[in-house]
Formats: C-alpha cells, structure tokens, sequence
C-alpha cells in the first residue's frame, strides 16, 4: 500500500457484536474510493473510525505513513483529514460564510488573542471565501445557514470540511435527500476536488457511485466482501447476490 | 479498631447506602425515562418524613400499615404532580428543568412552612422495632437500623423484580431506550411517566418515612440529601438501578467509615470519591459510554 | 431524550457592528457614574449590590450563555473569592490590589480543579458535578475550622489601597463600577474574538468542532477558569463591601439564583445578565415588601417561587427575547 491514507485490519466490536471486521482499504490523491453496502453494513462506523470518533479494537490507520491510530479527531483534523457528516451539522444560527470560516480558524495561531476580532482573522475568511467559492455558495455566503435549502445545506457541509483545507476528504452521504440537479452539481464539484485530495465517499446511490468513484469496496454485515475498480464490482459474482441482488446494473 | 465496632459500622454504612439507594433509585429512573432532571427529588423525601411525623400518632405500633399509607399517599401527590407540573417539562431543555424544579423547591418549602411550622420533630421509633440485640455479646445494633436495612433490601429485590419481570417493567426499559417505538406500540407514554414518577416519589417518601425515626424531622432536610443523591447518581451512571446500589453502598462505606477515621473531614470523602471516578470512568461505574 | 443544547438566536455577525452595540452600555455607565454623587443610603447601597450581581451574573453568562455549559456550582468560586479576601486580610487589613489578585487567583484555581474534573462529563452528570463540587467547597468553609464554622468570619479592617479606602462607602461604589465596566468590556471583546467565536461553535456543536479540529476540552475549561476569576471577582467586592463572609454565599441557592439571572435577563447577550441581576434584585425586593404584596411578603419563598416557574415557562428567552419578540412584530 502506498496511499496517503491507508488502513489495515480495521476491526470495531461492541459488546458481543462486531460492527466492523477487519477491513482493509487505501485513498489515494486523484481518486474516490467509494464504500458501499447495505444499511448495518459497518459503513458509519468504519468513518467514524477514520475521522477520529471513535477508537478501533484493533488494527491501524496510517496518514502519509505517520501511524494515527491513536491520535484524537481534533489532532486529525488538523493533520489534514476531513469529514462531512451524514445528517447535516452545519451551524444554523450563523452564516454561511461564518460557518466555513469558523471552520477554517481551528488552525488559526494564537487563540487566545482577544483583543483581535474574529471577523479581522485574515486567514480563515480567505479559507472561508475559497471553500464558499469551489462548492458554489458564493452568492450566499451571506445567508443564515438554517434558511438555506436542503441541497444548499449539504453543500455548506461539504464547505465546511473544505475550509480546514484538508488532504484526505471522508464524505458521508452528502448526496442524501437530494434532487437529481443538485446531486449533477456536487458530482461536478467531487471531480474538481478530485485531483487534489484523496476521497472516501460512503454512498447509497449507485449511479452516483458508479460513476465517479476509481475504486469501490463493498461492505456486508462489518466485513469487506469485494474490493477493486467499477467494473469489477460490477460483475463480481458475491457482490450481485449478496448486496444487488437481481437489481440490473447496466 | 475491634471487630465488634468493625461489624456495628459495616451495619451502619449498609443501611445508609440502603437508603441513600432508595431515593438514588427514583431519581435515576425519572431522569433515565422521563429525561427530567428533578431538583426537588429531595422535598420528597422531605415529605416523607413530615407524613411520618402526622401519621405516627394515628397508626401508633401499626409501622407498617403506615409506611405503606404513607407510600401510597406519596404516590398518589406524585401522579398528580406530574399530571399538573412535570409533564410539560419533558419538552425543556435541562436549564428550564432545573430552575423550574428549583422555583419548586421554593414553593414546597413555603408551604411546609406554612402547614407544619420550622420546628424540628421527632417521630417515635414503634415498640416492637425499639431496643437492640447484642452483637456478639461485645456490642448493641439497634433493632430499628436492622428494620430499616431489611425494609430498603425488600423494596430494592421488588424494584429489581419489576423491573426485570413483569410487563410495566418490560415497557419501563423499552421506554428508556426507545420513546417513539413504545408510543408506536401502543403503550400509553404518558400514564407510563405518570405511573414511574409516582414510583419515583413514594420511594423517596418511603426513604423520609424510614429515616424519619432515626434522623428527626427538620427544615431542610430535603437540600443536603439531595446533593448526596446527586453524588450517587454521578458515581452509579444515570439510568442503572445497579448502578445507583453499587454506588450508594460505596458511598454509605466511605461516609460512614470516614466519619470514624477523619471526623472533621469526613464529609469530603465522598467528593473525593466522585472525583476518583470522575477521572477513571466519566460516564459513572454503570452508564452508558455516550 | 432532551440535551442541554440551548438555543440562543445570535448571529456573531449582527453583534459586530459597533453602533448597535456599543452606545447603550457607555450610556449605562455614565448614568451610573453620575448616579454616584447624588445616591446616598438606601439607594446607593441597592445600586452597589446590583452592580455587584451583575458581575456575578455576568461571569456565568461567560459559563452558560455563550459557551452552553449550565454550571449549578457557580457560587463556589464567588464564595472562594469572598473567603480568601478575609482570611488573606491580616489584622491591619490588607492591599486592595493584592487581595482582589489572591481572591480571584484563588477561585480560578479552584475552577480549574473543579473545570478539569467535570469537563469530563456532559449535560445532566456536568449540571450534578458542579453542583456536588460547589457544596464540597461550602462542607469546607462550614465544617471545617478553615472557614470559622456557620457564623463566618468578619474583616478587621477593610482593603485599602492608598486613596482607595473600601471604609469609605463612596471608593465602594467607584470601584464597583470600576469592576463592573472592566467586566463588561472583557466580556464584550471576548464574545467578539476568535476565542468567542469558537465557544459559540461549541455551545452549537461541539462535535462539529471538534471535526473541524478544535480541541474544545481546552476551550471550555478556559471559559471555565474565566468565569470563575470573574465570580471571585464579585466575590471579593461583596467581602469589601459587607467585612463580612458566611458558607451561604456558597450554597446551592446561590448558584441558582444566580442561573436564574441568566436566564431572566436573556442568555448569550451581557446585557442580558445585567438587566437579569436588577430585574432579579427587584423583584425579590417586590416579594419581601409588604407594601406592595401585603400579607404574602412574610411567605416569599412561595411567590418567589411560582414567579420562578412562571418567568422560565413563559419567557424562555428572558427579557432580551421579549423585547426582540416585541420589536419583530413592529
């Protein structure tokens, strides 16, 4: 393995269950490695894993070969490892803009300037003005986040996470509960992310998937049961019966 | 220390936690289903023990008989408050709970005040619990202490079994885990609240009832238990009765034999102790890890 | 199943603006500076002891309003300040200055002990521990020969400071007001800062800041010490004040009564804890005169009480929220 993340042997039990059971993947810059199963399959857990939230009962996870495995989310985060979340935690009292800069002032020095404003942080408002501008929320960077709709809260969300200008990206759903326009318009903005992070994109929909992911690992029951590129999963034998089923793939 | 007084204080710190875990109890399992933060918890048991001191001259040597009136009473105010009070509370977020249920406290406060006067009582401990037997022929344990042990382990092995075998149990911790579902399957949530909160209420009265005898009667009794309570909840994990026992035992251990080895410091040592937990396990010896 | 998330519609940008903010606070602050040549007596001594809640008030809005931590031990430190500013007093009375540093010295250390310890816990086990911790430091200075028992300790001689004599009721008011204004104004810059921002962030969503790389333990338990050298603070000027400390400055219906301030007056804005401590003073001011509620002013604990559960059931938002309600209908 030779990727900027890469974890080996993931396992995470709970009591007598094992949600996730030692599974293996890479992310590499200039790819989306999509994680797909069905619901239960470990998919939640296994990100929380990798972002920081909760600890493995085994295994290890590497950032550009540092060990990472114990670090706190807090540390990752600033190492470069970015999450966004399924169900949406933006910040609805604030503005769009002031979302994504407080997002960005986590790596700002001196914290505990108080003197300083935090709207004359130079810094996190140019981070800010940037991650508004690559996911298209420009033009409401002024609004309050919880007035904003549905698929434009999912975009801040994504925002966020650009904000802290993040090498490895793990999505969680961010094409949930969204309409066929706005799912066009984060696809378009995965693969201009594309080039410069490494992606690990948790989805539910597979034409989303199919399409822009380089590699696609299929999850059942905690346990990885298929692993390579689109065309693969697509005619692996196990992966038809136990997650598609009869569903035509075309 | 000889082993007769080694024996009459291990009696002594097992009582106390017995009775610590009767009102322990109560808070735990209206804050693990209800969600409610109860600072008035404490004018319960306080209630308690003014009913003891009216009931005592009418049931004389019927203890008994009039601990359970006095239950039963406790649980008939308890239904009603909840009906009038702490049902609305449940939509609040926990800042508006405890300054409500602080603004209660006041108001209980007043009309104890009002109805009974400041004056401390004392409640006569019944003839036939009076005296002590001898404990190895070195020491005497009063009868009543035992009394009061064995009444709160009868209650705790009732609890346990409602709890765990009977249907009310079964909706009980269905209802703690998941509300909507239980409302789903048609269990009325609201008479479960009211029916857990009266429970709530007359085991903290029980608790004043049986204390009363030993501890007298006084304003305020109410506001140092609580804390105490609070205490044992934090060390037991919110939401397990096992919890709350293992840490009113712990706790009845430490005040007890602190009180016999630091006299004027003893009272810290349950705060040392919340605080060695505290560092060790967060989330109290039984709760669950959020 | 409830959280402790409170929701307190503030947007950091709209506080910013300086004309909107500033103008109403200097204006208090003159009429007060003012007030205290004409204010003699009674009402001189009401205006001190408002002022000296509003501190008090505002350290927990620090706590409660903007980071979203319900602290029910609050009274620890503002006794801890009290105390220390006694017992640090020699025979002769001590320096104004140094005093005011070991009283409020000594209840941040004490809050960061307590801010370490409970910061480990959240919502209902953090509202439990603060409180047990609170009367932990009242079983201290009530029990213990440390704190001179249940009658408390009396000064000798009040702190002084060259010209500034605490004797001398007048130095009392200014420097309470000097107190008052600094509180104020550290408040004011704090909620504006990066520091600010960042608590605010929390009290929304801790774990989102988390995520985005905050080590939000680190920024709490320093909102925690803050806000509990600030309670010192009032503490110390209560101490000054009265030359007179006892353990119920540290009991649990102080920390209430406190929180209730907080909540009266509108939680997130200073204002708010400001015009909560007057409103709150008033009030019970109100309840205990017989002039105004006749017979009911020897049972106040009981209206106190019921207006208590009345205020926190039909104004959630306090007065501030109110006042907002009052001015989006125009």
């Amino acid at each position: 393995m030779s990727g900027l993340m890469q974890v080996h042997g993931l396992t995470r039990r709970f009591g007598g269950l094992v949600a996730v059971n030692d599974v293996s993947l890479e992310l590499n810059v200039g790819e989306v490695h999509a994680v797909i199963g069905t619901n239960g399959a470990g998919k939640s857990t296994l990100i929380n894993m990798l972002s920081g939230e909760i600890a493995p009962s085994q295994g290890r996870i590497l950032l550009a070969g540092a060990d990472i495995t114990q670090r706190p989310q807090a540390r990752r985060a600033l190492d470069g490892i970015g999450r966004s979340y399924q169900r949406t935690t933006i910040f609805p009292e604030f503005t769009a803009r002031e979302n994504c800069r407080l997002a960005a002032q986590a790596a700002s020095p001196r914290p505990w300037a108080f003197w300083q404003t935090a709207q004359a942080c130079q810094r996190s408002g140019d981070a800010a003005d940037a991650a508004l501008e690559a996911t298209g929320l420009s033009t409401l960077s002024a609004r309050v986040a919880g007035t904003l709709s549905h698929g434009a809260k999912r975009q801040l969300e994504v925002a966020m996470c650009l904000a802290t200008q993040p090498r490895v990206l793990l999505l969680d759903e961010p094409l949930a509960g969204m309409g066929a326009e706005e799912t066009e318009r984060m696809l378009t903005l995965l693969e201009r992310l594309k080039p410069r992070h490494a992606v690990l994109l948790v989805e539910h929909d597979m034409d989303a998937v199919f399409r822009i992911a380089e590699r696609i690992t299929v999850m059942v029951n905690g346990s990885v049961i298929a692993s390579g590129n689109p065309h693969a999963i697509r005619h692996d034998p196990q992966v038809r019966s136990a997650y598609l089923g009869e569903e035509e793939l075309a | 220390m000889d082993l007769a007084t080694f024996l009459v204080q291990c009696l002594n710190a097992v009582q106390y936690g017995l009775l610590l875990f009767l009102l322990a109890s109560g808070l735990t399992l209206i804050f693990g289903i209800m969600g409610v933060i109860n600072l008035a918890h404490g004018s319960f048991y306080m209630l308690g023990a003014y009913l003891a001191f009216a009931l005592s001259p009418l049931f004389g040597n019927h203890f008994l008989s009039m601990l359970l009136t006095g239950m039963v009473l406790a649980a008939v105010f308890g239904y009603a408050l909840e009906w009038l009070f702490f049902s609305y509370l449940y939509q609040r977020d926990h800042l508006q709970q405890v300054l409500m249920t602080y603004g209660l406290i006041l108001v209980f406060e007043e009309l104890r005040s009002m109805l009974v006067g400041n004056d401390v009582h004392g409640v006569p401990i019944p003839a036939w619990l009076s005296g002590s037997f001898s404990l190895g022929g070195i020491m005497q344990y009063p009868w009543y202490r035992l009394f009061a042990s064995a009444a709160c382990i009868v209650l705790a092995v009732a609890l346990y079994v409602v709890v765990n075998r009977t249907r009310l149990g079964m909706m009980i911790r269905a209802g703690a885990s998941n509300r909507d579902m239980v409302r789903g399957l048609g269990i009325d949530i609201r008479r479960l609240y009211r029916v857990v909160f009266a429970a709530g209420v007359a085991l903290a009265a029980l608790a004043g009832m049986i204390a009363a005898p030993m501890a007298s009667v006084y304003p305020n009794m109410g506001a140092s238990v609580l804390i105490i309570c609070f205490v044992v909840v934090v060390i037991g994990g919110i939401g397990s009765i096992t919890g709350a026992l293992v840490a009113s035992l712990l706790v009845g251990f430490v005040d007890t034999f602190g009180k016999v080895f630091f006299a004027d410091l003893a009272g810290l040592g349950i705060y040392v102790l919340m605080a060695m937990v505290l560092i060790w396990r967060p989330e109290g010896l039984m709760g669950r890890r959020a | 199943m409830n959280t402790t998330t409170l929701s307190v519609q503030t947007t950091p940008a709209a506080r910013h603006r300086w004309g909107a903010t500033a103008w109403l606070p200097l204006l208090v602050l003159v009429a007060l500076a003012l007030a205290g040549f004409l204010l003699q007596g009674y009402p001189a001594d009401l205006v001190v002891k408002i002022m000296v809640l509003a501190i008090f008030a505002l350290s927990l809005q620090l706590l409660v309003g903007m980071t979203g931590l319900v602290s029910l031990g609050h009274a620890a430190y503002f006794g801890v300040g009290a105390y220390v500013a006694v017992l640090a007093s020699g025979e002769a009375g001590g320096n104004l200055f140094v005093l005011l540093a070991l009283s409020m010295g000594a209840a941040a250390l004490y809050a960061l002990a307590v801010g370490a310890l409970s910061l480990r816990t959240r919502g209902v086990y953090f509202i439990m521990v603060t409180l047990a911790f609170a009367q932990m430091a009242y079983f201290i200075f009530h029990d213990t020969s440390l704190g001179g028992g249940s009658d408390g300790i009396y000064l000798n001689v009040r702190p002084a400071a060259g010209p500034l004599d605490m004797e001398n009721r007048s130095v009392v008011y200014y420097v309470v007001l000097a107190a008052l204004a600094f509180t104020y104004g550290l408040l004011a810059l704090i909620q504006r800062s990066r520091f600010g921002a960042a608590l605010a962030g929390i009290r929304v969503n801790e774990q989102r800041m988390r995520a985005a790389g905050f080590s939000t333990y680190g920024y709490k338990l320093a909102a925690f010490v803050i806000a509990g050298a600030l309670a010192g603070l009032a503490g110390f000027l209560v101490a000054a004040r009265d030359g007179f400390v006892n353990p119920e400055m540290l009991s649990w219906h102080i920390s209430g009564e406190v929180l209730l301030m907080v909540i009266l007056g509108g939680m997130g804005h200073l204002r708010g804890a400001v015009l909560g401590a007057v409103a709150f003073t008033l009030l019970k001011e109100v309840l205990a005169t017989q002039a105004f509620v006749g017979p009911l002013a020897n049972h106040w604990q009981l209206t106190l009480g019921l207006a208590i559960i009345l205020f926190v059931a039909l104004l959630p938002k306090g007065l501030i929220g109110l006042a907002q309600r009052r001015k989006e209908k125009q």
